[in-house]
């Protein structure tokens, strides 16, 4: 019998600032779900962004999916694959799912199969909920996803 | 005719900060200032809430150095349900919370150390960008890149055994702690497999510090030469006059070494530290009282932190200390390119109290929470990474808050930050019409010697792009870099 892919769904953002928190909370469904099914292969993390030592974290897992809130138009959520990169942002101190993933290729040499999930969001406030709209662009997603998890296969 | 340059982080959110560099028809730097939008709106957002809920709270306004948020928080509400002001904590619930704060110390500055300066250092300012990061160092050492990802990963497991979670700790509370230290979590601490253990922790802070060393001698005129301009320095200090990152009181010392706030109470920080708006700028300009406006300004964290103190209480980073002293002839260093020297021997000393702590049975066993009688206001700071951090409350008789000021360490570092920028933007950009990747990443590099955290000052979810713009006198636009 295959074992199956080791899986593991990163959300990240600050759930004190309404919909920046989508990945979070999109990480924490799929971890209640993932607990349901007894889907041991299917692991989640979450923080509020992500950083060098993920490089470390990603590497153990064959697929990685990151979660985040996305301020741009797109239409409720977006799945794309991700390539690596090393450009980063001027202080530096949070880094691109882009950027852990070139540095998992570069310092851990293994290349996990990495997916973007894009949550459109809407409001950025100090406030801990999240708008309706965004919530449900999240059930949406979460739905999408666990779907899609069950279609992976080694 | 003259020009203008513009160097522009655009954030997602509200924040954003920019340099713009004057020149006149000479082409000589007339006039320099580095502008970063500093939002408030946190400390208005958070009257009408129950004080208890703000050490969680806090950390909303930053998901970089929430911890830093937390405890300072935390120690003002300290005084408020009438735990003492920072002195008189069950030795658990101090304990419990340096340790976070050290881990906090140790993650953030090996950070700043491998990603942002090292590659500087390893590759050349003027290299190619793509490179000047931690993925540069894997390819060139890749050793170096797994120290620095295993440190940073190391300190984030002290924060989580400490903070209970990664998002929104709830670890300390007002009066202490809300938990012990397991035998598992100390166990994995202490002699952890797979590098996940203190004794290589503090082995790899020395290679570190070993690294810059040698670098420094091969190197001279970048970390002795490069921004060299007096400065007055404060920070928290322990009573004593050692180094402590935790608690202690204000010290400030002039650009000689003469101190001029002598190591006061911060309940009252308000009688020293005043600050300044100016037209130009949203963020505020902190000063000493005494010395007034114009001469007041003052620089924090770890190259400050090194100028204030006296000594250091753990034996390797003490030796360190020792020879950063001598190096600088007993005076505080005038060169912010030494704040890396200073953050690696920081790196060390929050190692070596990591260890100490780690074998302390308090952390395991023993009361977690002290109360008093209550007062109606409190201060708490902490020596954040980047600097002294000021959170200042005031409670009403429903026990919601009514006034809330916070002075976080980018804003300290506010004048001296457009000092360096002034000197570096004069050594590289004079009579230049053209903005090059090299230019850009000096000015960078400046403002990068202390650590700011935009997002802080900003709350703005830690994006930081980074825009630079070239205009002439008429505020025609000449050139433009982006990154």
């Amino acid at each position: 019998m295959k074992e199956p892919l080791k899986i593991l769904v990163y959300g990240y953002g600050n759930p004190g600032r309404q919909d920046d928190g989508l990945g979070v909370l999109l990480s924490e469904k799929i971890e209640e779900w993932a607990r349901e099914k007894e889907m041991n292969h299917l692991q989640t993390d979450s923080n509020y962004q992500l950083n060098i030592e993920d490089a470390s974290r990603i590497s153990a897992f064959d697929l990685v999916i990151f979660a985040d809130a996305l301020q741009e138009d797109i239409k409720g959520y977006a799945y794309t694959p991700l390539k690596p990169s090393a450009k980063v942002d001027f202080t530096m101190h949070s880094v691109s799912p882009a950027f852990i993933l070139n540095l998992c290729h570069e310092v851990y040499h293994k290349k996990p199969l990495t997916y973007l999930l894009h949550i459109r969001g809407y409001e950025w406030e100090f406030m801990k909920d999240m708008t309706p709209e965004a919530r449900k662009n999240m059930e949406e997603a979460a739905g999408f996803l666990k779907k899609k998890i069950l279609e992976y296969k080694k | 005719m003259g020009q203008k340059i513009t160097i522009e982080p655009v954030t997602r959110v509200e924040g954003h900060g920019k340099v713009t560099i004057h020149l006149n028809n000479e082409g000589n730097i007339e006039q320099t200032r580095l502008h970063i939008v500093e939002f408030r709106g946190f400390e208005r957002f958070v009257q009408g809430r129950p004080y208890w809920e703000m050490p969680v709270l806090v950390q909303r306004l930053c998901g970089i150095c929430p911890v830093s948020h937390h405890l300072a928080a935390a120690k003002a509400l300290d005084v408020i349900v009438g735990a003492g002001d920072g002195n008189d904590l069950t030795p658990t619930g101090e304990k419990m919370r340096r340790l976070m704060h050290y881990g906090q110390i140790f993650q953030s500055h090996t950070l700043h150390f491998f990603h942002l300066a090292s590659p500087d250092l390893l590759f050349g300012i003027d290299s190619d960008p793509m490179k000047r990061n931690v993925i540069g160092i894997a390819a060139a050492n890749r050793d170096l890149a797994v120290q620095a990802i295993m440190m940073r990963k190391y300190g984030q497991e002290v924060i989580l055994a400490t903070a209970g979670k990664k998002i929104h700790g709830t670890g300390a509370i007002p009066g202490g702690i809300n938990k012990h230290l397991s035998e598992e979590e100390r166990d994995y601490l202490l002699k952890g497999d797979d590098y996940m253990n203190i004794d290589k922790m503090i082995s790899w802070s020395q290679d570190a510090l070993e690294f810059f060393k040698d670098y420094h001698k091969k190197n001279k005129e970048i970390i002795d030469s490069f921004i060299e301009f007096p400065s007055s320095y404060l920070s928290l200090i322990r009573k004593d006059g050692a180094l402590d990152l935790y608690h202690g009181v204000l010290r400030a010392v002039d650009a000689q070494g003469k101190k001029i706030l002598h190591d006061v109470d911060y309940q009252e920080y308000y009688k020293y530290i005043d600050e300044e708006v100016r037209s130009w700028s949203y963020m505020k300009f902190p000063y000493l009282k005494e010395i007034g406006k114009k001469n007041g300004w003052y620089t924090v964290g770890p190259l400050a932190r090194m100028n204030t103190a006296d000594f250091i209480d753990t034996p390797l980073a003490q030796k360190e200390f020792e020879a950063f002293k001598a190096y600088n002839n007993g005076k505080p260093s005038l060169r912010p390119m030494h704040s890396h020297w200073a953050r690696l021997i920081e790196i060390l000393h929050s190692a070596e109290k990591i260890k100490m702590l780690l074998n302390d049975p308090d952390l395991m066993e023993g009361e977690l929470v002290r109360k008093g009688t209550k007062r109606d206001e409190g201060v708490g700071l902490v020596e954040a990474p980047r600097g002294t951090l000021f959170h200042h409350y005031k409670i009403d008789d429903n026990d919601q808050i009514i006034m809330a000021n916070l002075i976080v360490s980018t804003t300290n570092n506010n004048q001296p930050m457009n000092e360096a920028v002034n000197q570096v933007a004069t050594k590289v950009m004079t009579g230049k019409k053209e903005i090059t990747e090299g230019m850009m990443n000096a000015v960078e590099v400046a403002i990068r010697a202390y650590d700011p955290c935009l997002s802080c000052a900003t709350h703005a979810l830690g994006r930081m792009p980074l825009e630079l713009s070239l205009f002439d006198a008429d505020n025609n636009l000449i050139d433009r870099k982006t990154k």
